[in-house]
């Protein structure tokens, strides 16, 4: 099955989850007799939801005529993957550091740390990139602009 | 009235306003580069320093700078990384974007700069001739008008739906309808679909599922294929910013229109520059023909004019309701009108025949604020578009430094940058899928307005015989059926003459 129609039939679980939890949903007492209830429009898409998911399971998949434009899933194996989960992994690594570590250190390891792994190796450079990347937007955001951004660990 | 547009003049040009207009425009542009930032949040961050200015025109300069040069901040983003921080430049990523990969970031900027100002100066006569007839049109307008306008405006998914992706347009779309349904609704009373997760209960945020759908899959796909960071982005073509007169002829009737139909739909209260953008983008690609029409979404001048023109006529509009009415018809003017007050100016129906020089002076101001920014912003643009030219290996971690820091900024949540992650991973398998995120985004941006104003129409009338029963609204759902059934009808007609053709 084309990954196309794996997502149409997990949408389908999806909608029929979501139908039945508005169908469930808790009304307050002095909300039962308003003409549109807050479940109404969430039974009616979850409706079209199933149809347009079952449309799109019978029909023919678009999957193969290619382009040559955008992503394309049949490329997949010359993709760089292994960059891109890496850098990824920095994200949830940065956004986990950012409460205790503080702004200043976890953006500087994040612009470092995600052009090495782009392959940069000029280290004097990158340290000079990040840390000009950080403290001026730092200084911007919390001295200037007046938003709080915790700077560092203490 | 012509002497209140003198007095007007009087207070507004002089140097120190002609200084802090300036000043406003640059602190706008740049920081409404940053995504997360938009020009609501600017302004209240600037309110503080405008008050401290004592005179109220003075301080209208100055916030108006800032407010013209954040949307234009906010389009740079928008166009180069595909990160739009407000929901008001999204349309102007559809095209903006696909046109700086091609090598024309230059041109885009130029383009959505000179729209941004046409749109502004159309608007801006309108609201001169107009702004005392248009405050009681304002008000003929009801939730079920509204309601039928989010429907038009929702017509702009049809771009998307390209040969065969009919069915995946709107299934995203339903996902983004869906997505609007989680959290607290103005209308009901208790949360939705939150499952119990507090993070939740104020529901999903809009700019980390913007950033998640649009800038993240893209900077994704630029380090998957490193040949994509490079083809088409010469230094020369990038600087270029001259428009043909072949494109200026093409963009010059979008502007036209989209000005008309962007401010009077900025008139309405709460409707705003967001559905302008939708409705302008939908209404253009739906009225295009052929060969014009298949480049929506891929680059097409007309697809970046349509929205930023609507946009800043729709937000010049939304000042008749605020000064006439002293209704705020959106977030920005509602942060305007504080300011305005905290400078002892109290917008309404008498603020024109008791203080005219502060009320022309107030539009002059805006209008001057709009001017500034395209002098100050078209010798920049270059240097902005060189933006892209900046290495791969340090362009990229600065895109998604942005796109983080736009999701975290707003909430302070850390959380946020996970799930930002999270649903990027999402979108990137969409894109793999070849499902268009476009439509989830305006379902999911729409969707919550829609179910508003039906709810409300609903609750007025206890059925749905609003839907013919009130004219305007009537018309507008029999435009947007027209929208979607022309083009229909006109492709299938030339496929037909294709075929005829063949035998």
């Amino acid at each position: 099955m084309n990954l196309d129609k794996v997502i149409a039939l997990i949408f389908m679980v999806i909608s029929i989850v979501y139908g039945y939890t508005a169908y469930n949903f808790q009304l307050l007492p002095f909300e039962r007799n308003m003409p549109f209830l807050p479940n109404t429009m969430p039974m009616a898409i979850s409706v079209l939801g199933v149809l347009i998911s079952l449309v799109i399971l019978i029909s023919k998949s678009d999957m193969d005529d290619d382009e040559g434009e955008g992503m394309s899933i049949k490329r997949l194996k010359y993709y760089k993957t292994g960059q891109a989960g890496a850098i990824l992994a920095t994200m949830v690594i940065y956004a986990l550091m950012l409460r205790g570590v503080g702004f200043i250190p976890s953006t500087i390891f994040f612009l470092f740390g995600s052009s090495w792994i782009l392959g940069e190796r000029k280290i004097f450079k990158m340290a000079i990139v990040s840390v000009l990347g950080t403290v001026p937007i730092w200084y911007l955001v919390q001295e200037v602009l007046g938003i709080y951004l915790k700077p560092l660990p203490w | 009235m012509f002497e209140g547009v003198m007095l007007g003049l009087e207070t507004a040009f002089t140097l120190q306003n002609l200084m802090l207009v300036i000043f406003g425009c640059l602190i706008g542009t740049f920081i409404g580069m940053l995504p997360g930032l938009g020009p609501m949040s600017i302004i209240a961050i600037m309110i503080p320093v405008a008050i401290t200015l004592g005179d109220p025109s003075s301080a209208i300069i100055l916030l108006a700078g800032v407010y013209y040069g954040a949307i234009f901040g906010g389009s740079t983003s928008s166009i180069l990384i595909n990160a739009p921080g407000v929901a008001g430049t999204v349309a102007t990523s559809f095209d903006g974007y696909p046109m700086a990969r091609k090598g024309q970031a230059g041109k885009a900027l130029t383009i959505a700069a000179v729209s941004s100002f046409s749109g502004g100066t159309i608007g801006a006569i309108l609201l001169f001739m107009f702004a005392p007839a248009l405050s009681s049109v304002a008000l003929l307008f009801h939730s079920a008008e509204y309601f039928a306008l989010m429907v038009l405006g929702l017509t702009a998914i049809a771009a998307f739906a390209g040969k065969g992706q009919v069915g995946k347009a709107l299934l995203m779309t339903i996902a983004g309808v869906m997505l609007a349904t989680v959290g607290e609704s103005a209308l009901f009373n208790a949360p939705r679909f939150t499952g119990g997760i507090q993070d939740l209960q104020s529901g999903m945020s809009f700019i980390t599922l913007a950033m998640a759908l649009f800038a993240l899959p893209e900077a994704l796909y630029l380090i998957f294929d490193p040949k994509k960071s490079e083809t088409g982005n010469s230094a020369e073509s990038i600087k270029n910013l001259r428009i043909t007169k072949d494109e200026a002829k093409k963009i010059a009737p979008v502007i036209a229109r989209q000005s008309i139909q962007g401010f009077l739909i900025g008139v309405m209260p709460g409707a705003g520059a967001t559905l302008a953008s939708f409705l302008g983008y939908g209404v253009e690609r739906n009225i295009a023909k052929g060969e014009d029409q298949a480049e929506f979404g891929k680059g097409s001048i007309k697809g970046l004019a349509a929205p930023e023109t609507a946009n800043n006529a729709a937000c010049t509009g939304s000042f008749v309701p605020l000064l006439t009415l002293g209704i705020p018809g959106s977030g920005t003017t509602a942060i305007l009108l504080g300011a305005l007050i905290a400078l002892n100016v109290t917008p309404g129906p008498r603020l024109m025949i008791d203080n005219p020089a502060i009320f022309w002076s107030v539009i002059i101001s805006m209008y001057f604020g709009n001017v500034i920014l395209l002098i100050l912003n078209l010798p920049l643009i270059p240097y902005i578009a060189k933006l892209l030219t900046i290495p791969r290996n340090y362009l990229i971690p600065f895109v998604l430094f942005f796109t983080m820091i736009g999701a975290y900024i707003g909430q302070n949540n850390a959380t946020e940058l996970i799930i930002l992650v999270a649903l990027g991973i999402l979108a990137t398998i969409f894109k793999f899928a070849k499902y268009p995120l476009a439509p989830l985004l305006i379902g999911f941006i729409l969707g919550g307005m829609l179910e508003n104003n039906f709810a409300r129409s609903v609750n007025i009338t206890d059925d749905i015989s609003f839907m013919w029963e009130r004219p305007m609204t009537l018309g507008l759902l029999i435009v947007a059926v027209l929208m979607v059934i022309i083009p229909m009808y006109r492709q299938s007609k030339a496929r037909k003459a294709a075929a005829k053709k063949e035998a």
